[in-house]
Formats: C-alpha cells, structure tokens, sequence
C-alpha cells in the first residue's frame, strides 16, 4: 500500500473518534434533558454544569477529527 | 472526480497578505488581520449604540445590557463576589469570540469580499487561551504565594493516592490553554469545512444535469440549511464554554477548590 492510500484509509479510521463523540454529546444533553424534566425547578442552576459536560465531550470528539486533518494535510 | 470540480475545503482558511508579503518582514497586513479589525469596530458599533445609562432604556440598550449582566452573572456564580474583577477579559473574549465567529458564518462571499473567520487560526485561539491561562496563573501565585500548589492535591486524600492523583492533576492544569484553543479552532474549521463541501455538492450536482444531478444537489442544500442553523448555535455555545471555562479557571485560582 502506497502513502497515499494509506493517508486516506487513517484518515477515515480516525472520523470513527468523531461518532463516538456525538454519543458523548448525545448522553450529556438526554441525561441532562431527562433529569430537568423530573425536576424543572433545579434545571436552571445546573446549565453550567450542562455545558462544561458538553465541552468535555466535544473536545475528545475534536482531537479525533484534529487527527484526521494531520493525517491528511501534515503528514 | 473530474479535475475541474475539485473541491478544496481549505482554501478557506489560507493567510493572504494584502500590503507587504509573507516571506520574513516583520509587518504584514494580512486578511485575518484585516477582518480581526473589522470584528473589533462592529463591537465598537455595538456598544457605543448602547452604553448611554438611560432610565427607560431603549431596546439596543438593553441587547448590551443583556451581555453585560449575562457575564456579570456568570462571573459572580462561579467565582463569587471577587469575580467582578475579572468581568472585563471575561466580557473582551466572550465578545470577539462571538463576533469573529457569527461575521465568518456571513455571506460576504456574495457581495464580492472574501470571507475569513479570524477564529478558525490556531494562532489567535491559541492566544486567548495563553492569556487567560496566564492571568490564572498570575492570580493563584500572588494570592496564594506557594500555596497554589495545594491546588494539585485534593482535600483529604490518602498518601498512596497522592503518588497518582498529583501527576494526573498536573497534567490536566497544564492541558487546559490547549484544550481551550483547540476546541474552539477545531470547531469552526469543522463548520467550515463541512459547509464548503456541500456548498460545493449543490454546485457540482446543478453542472452535472440529468436527473440525479439536481436531485442531489436540492438534497444539499436542503441538509446545508440544516447544518447553517446548527453552525449559528455553535458559534453562540463556543464563546459560552470558553468564557465559562475560564471563569471556572479563574475560580480555581481565587479559591483554590
């Protein structure tokens, strides 16, 4: 397998990371929406938290794609 | 693919010099320089229209009233009543993150300028995120002296656990500039990038006919609206977590847990 190929079959293993993310992100909104539904009244005081979960999340996601676009374009 | 409708989603994101050239003078004007100075006048824009302390206020008073207090209040919940201190890098990064973001989502590209969004260069994020992880550092060592460095050992724990607790806190302290930058540079390429391309999928599927062709491309442009709304949302949240996340930051040095 030359270089080239092989940039791009990385390339697009690495894009799998980025799935796994969006089930991160996905359990850190649904668990989120599920219990502020039980609870509305303490939903509000705990966005902060919501969106530092979802930040957490997201970044693992990212690095995935960063992998990627190395693998593409710096390698 | 045919040669003529290569797409080239990073083209986008390209440095060009607009006065002097790139190959070592020292100033260079380029276009992300050029667009970072047209974010800092359209906040200027927005603020002087607001600021003029009215009674009954009228409504662009209160949009920047709303800012205001929204950063105000998210200082003084995470890190207390000495968090009003910090208000202005808060309020400063919030804005130009905001502003930089929501300018490079514009259409500009169809009135003829060449759109650039300052935020989507690891250099600038990578900035912000030195800044505000200095301005912790600054914070925690001169109020706390040496003792900041209590802040790698959690409350109460065993001697064992401290042999792998410490390292692991440490490492994660000295991660944060770069999972600040990276998240919010990462993130606007992604948009970009993924707008771009089926941008380029409308195109390409109007110039190929047939049936097919504007099946797809209708198809397209019908998931790009999709994805415009989302990227609008994104812009919003990336300035929300990193103007959260540094205020967390902040707390740690105030308080120190």
């Amino acid at each position: 397998m030359d270089l080239a190929s092989a940039k791009v079959i990385g390339a697009g293993l690495a894009a799998i990371g980025v799935g796994a993310a969006a089930i991160g992100v996905g359990n850190v909104f649904g668990s989120f929406l599920e219990s502020a539904i039980r609870n509305p009244a303490a939903a509000d005081s705990q966005q902060g938290r919501l969106f530092i979960g979802f930040a957490a999340a997201e970044l693992l996601g990212l690095i995935a794609f960063a992998v990627a676009m190395i693998i593409l374009y710096a390698v | 693919m045919a040669a003529e409708s290569k797409i080239d989603p990073m083209h986008q994101f390209q440095i060009s010099p607009l006065a002097g050239n790139l190959d070592g003078s020292p100033f260079v004007f380029t276009n992300s320089a050029l667009w970072m100075l047209v974010v800092l006048a359209l906040i200027w824009l927005f603020m002087l229209g607001g600021m003029r302390r009215a009674v009954v206020p009228t409504r662009w008073q209160v949009m920047v009233e709303g800012v205001t207090g929204f950063i105000n209040s998210m200082l003084t919940t995470n890190v207390g009543p000495e968090g009003r201190k910090y208000v202005p890098w808060v309020f400063t990064i919030f804005m130009f993150i905001l502003f930089a973001n929501l300018l490079g989502m514009m259409p500009l590209a169809l009135v003829g300028a060449q759109p650039f969004t300052v935020t989507s260069q690891f250099t600038v994020t990578g900035i912000m995120a030195i800044i505000s992880f200095g301005i912790v550092l600054v914070t925690g060592f001169w109020r706390h002296k040496l003792h900041f460095f209590s802040l790698f050992v959690p409350h109460g724990t065993p001697f064992i656990l401290k042999l792998l607790i410490v390292p692991i806190e440490f490492v994660s302290f000295m991660v944060r500039p770069f999972s600040l930058a990276l998240r919010l540079f990462v993130a606007m390429i992604a948009g970009h990038i993924l707008v771009e391309v089926f941008g380029s999928f409308v195109v390409s599927g109007i110039n190929a006919g047939g049936v097919a062709g504007p099946a797809i491309s209708l198809l397209s442009f019908v998931f790009m609206v999709g994805v415009m709304a989302l990227e609008v949302l994104v812009c919003a949240i990336q300035a929300y977590v990193f103007a959260l996340l540094t205020s967390l930051y902040i707390n740690d040095a105030v308080n120190l847990h």
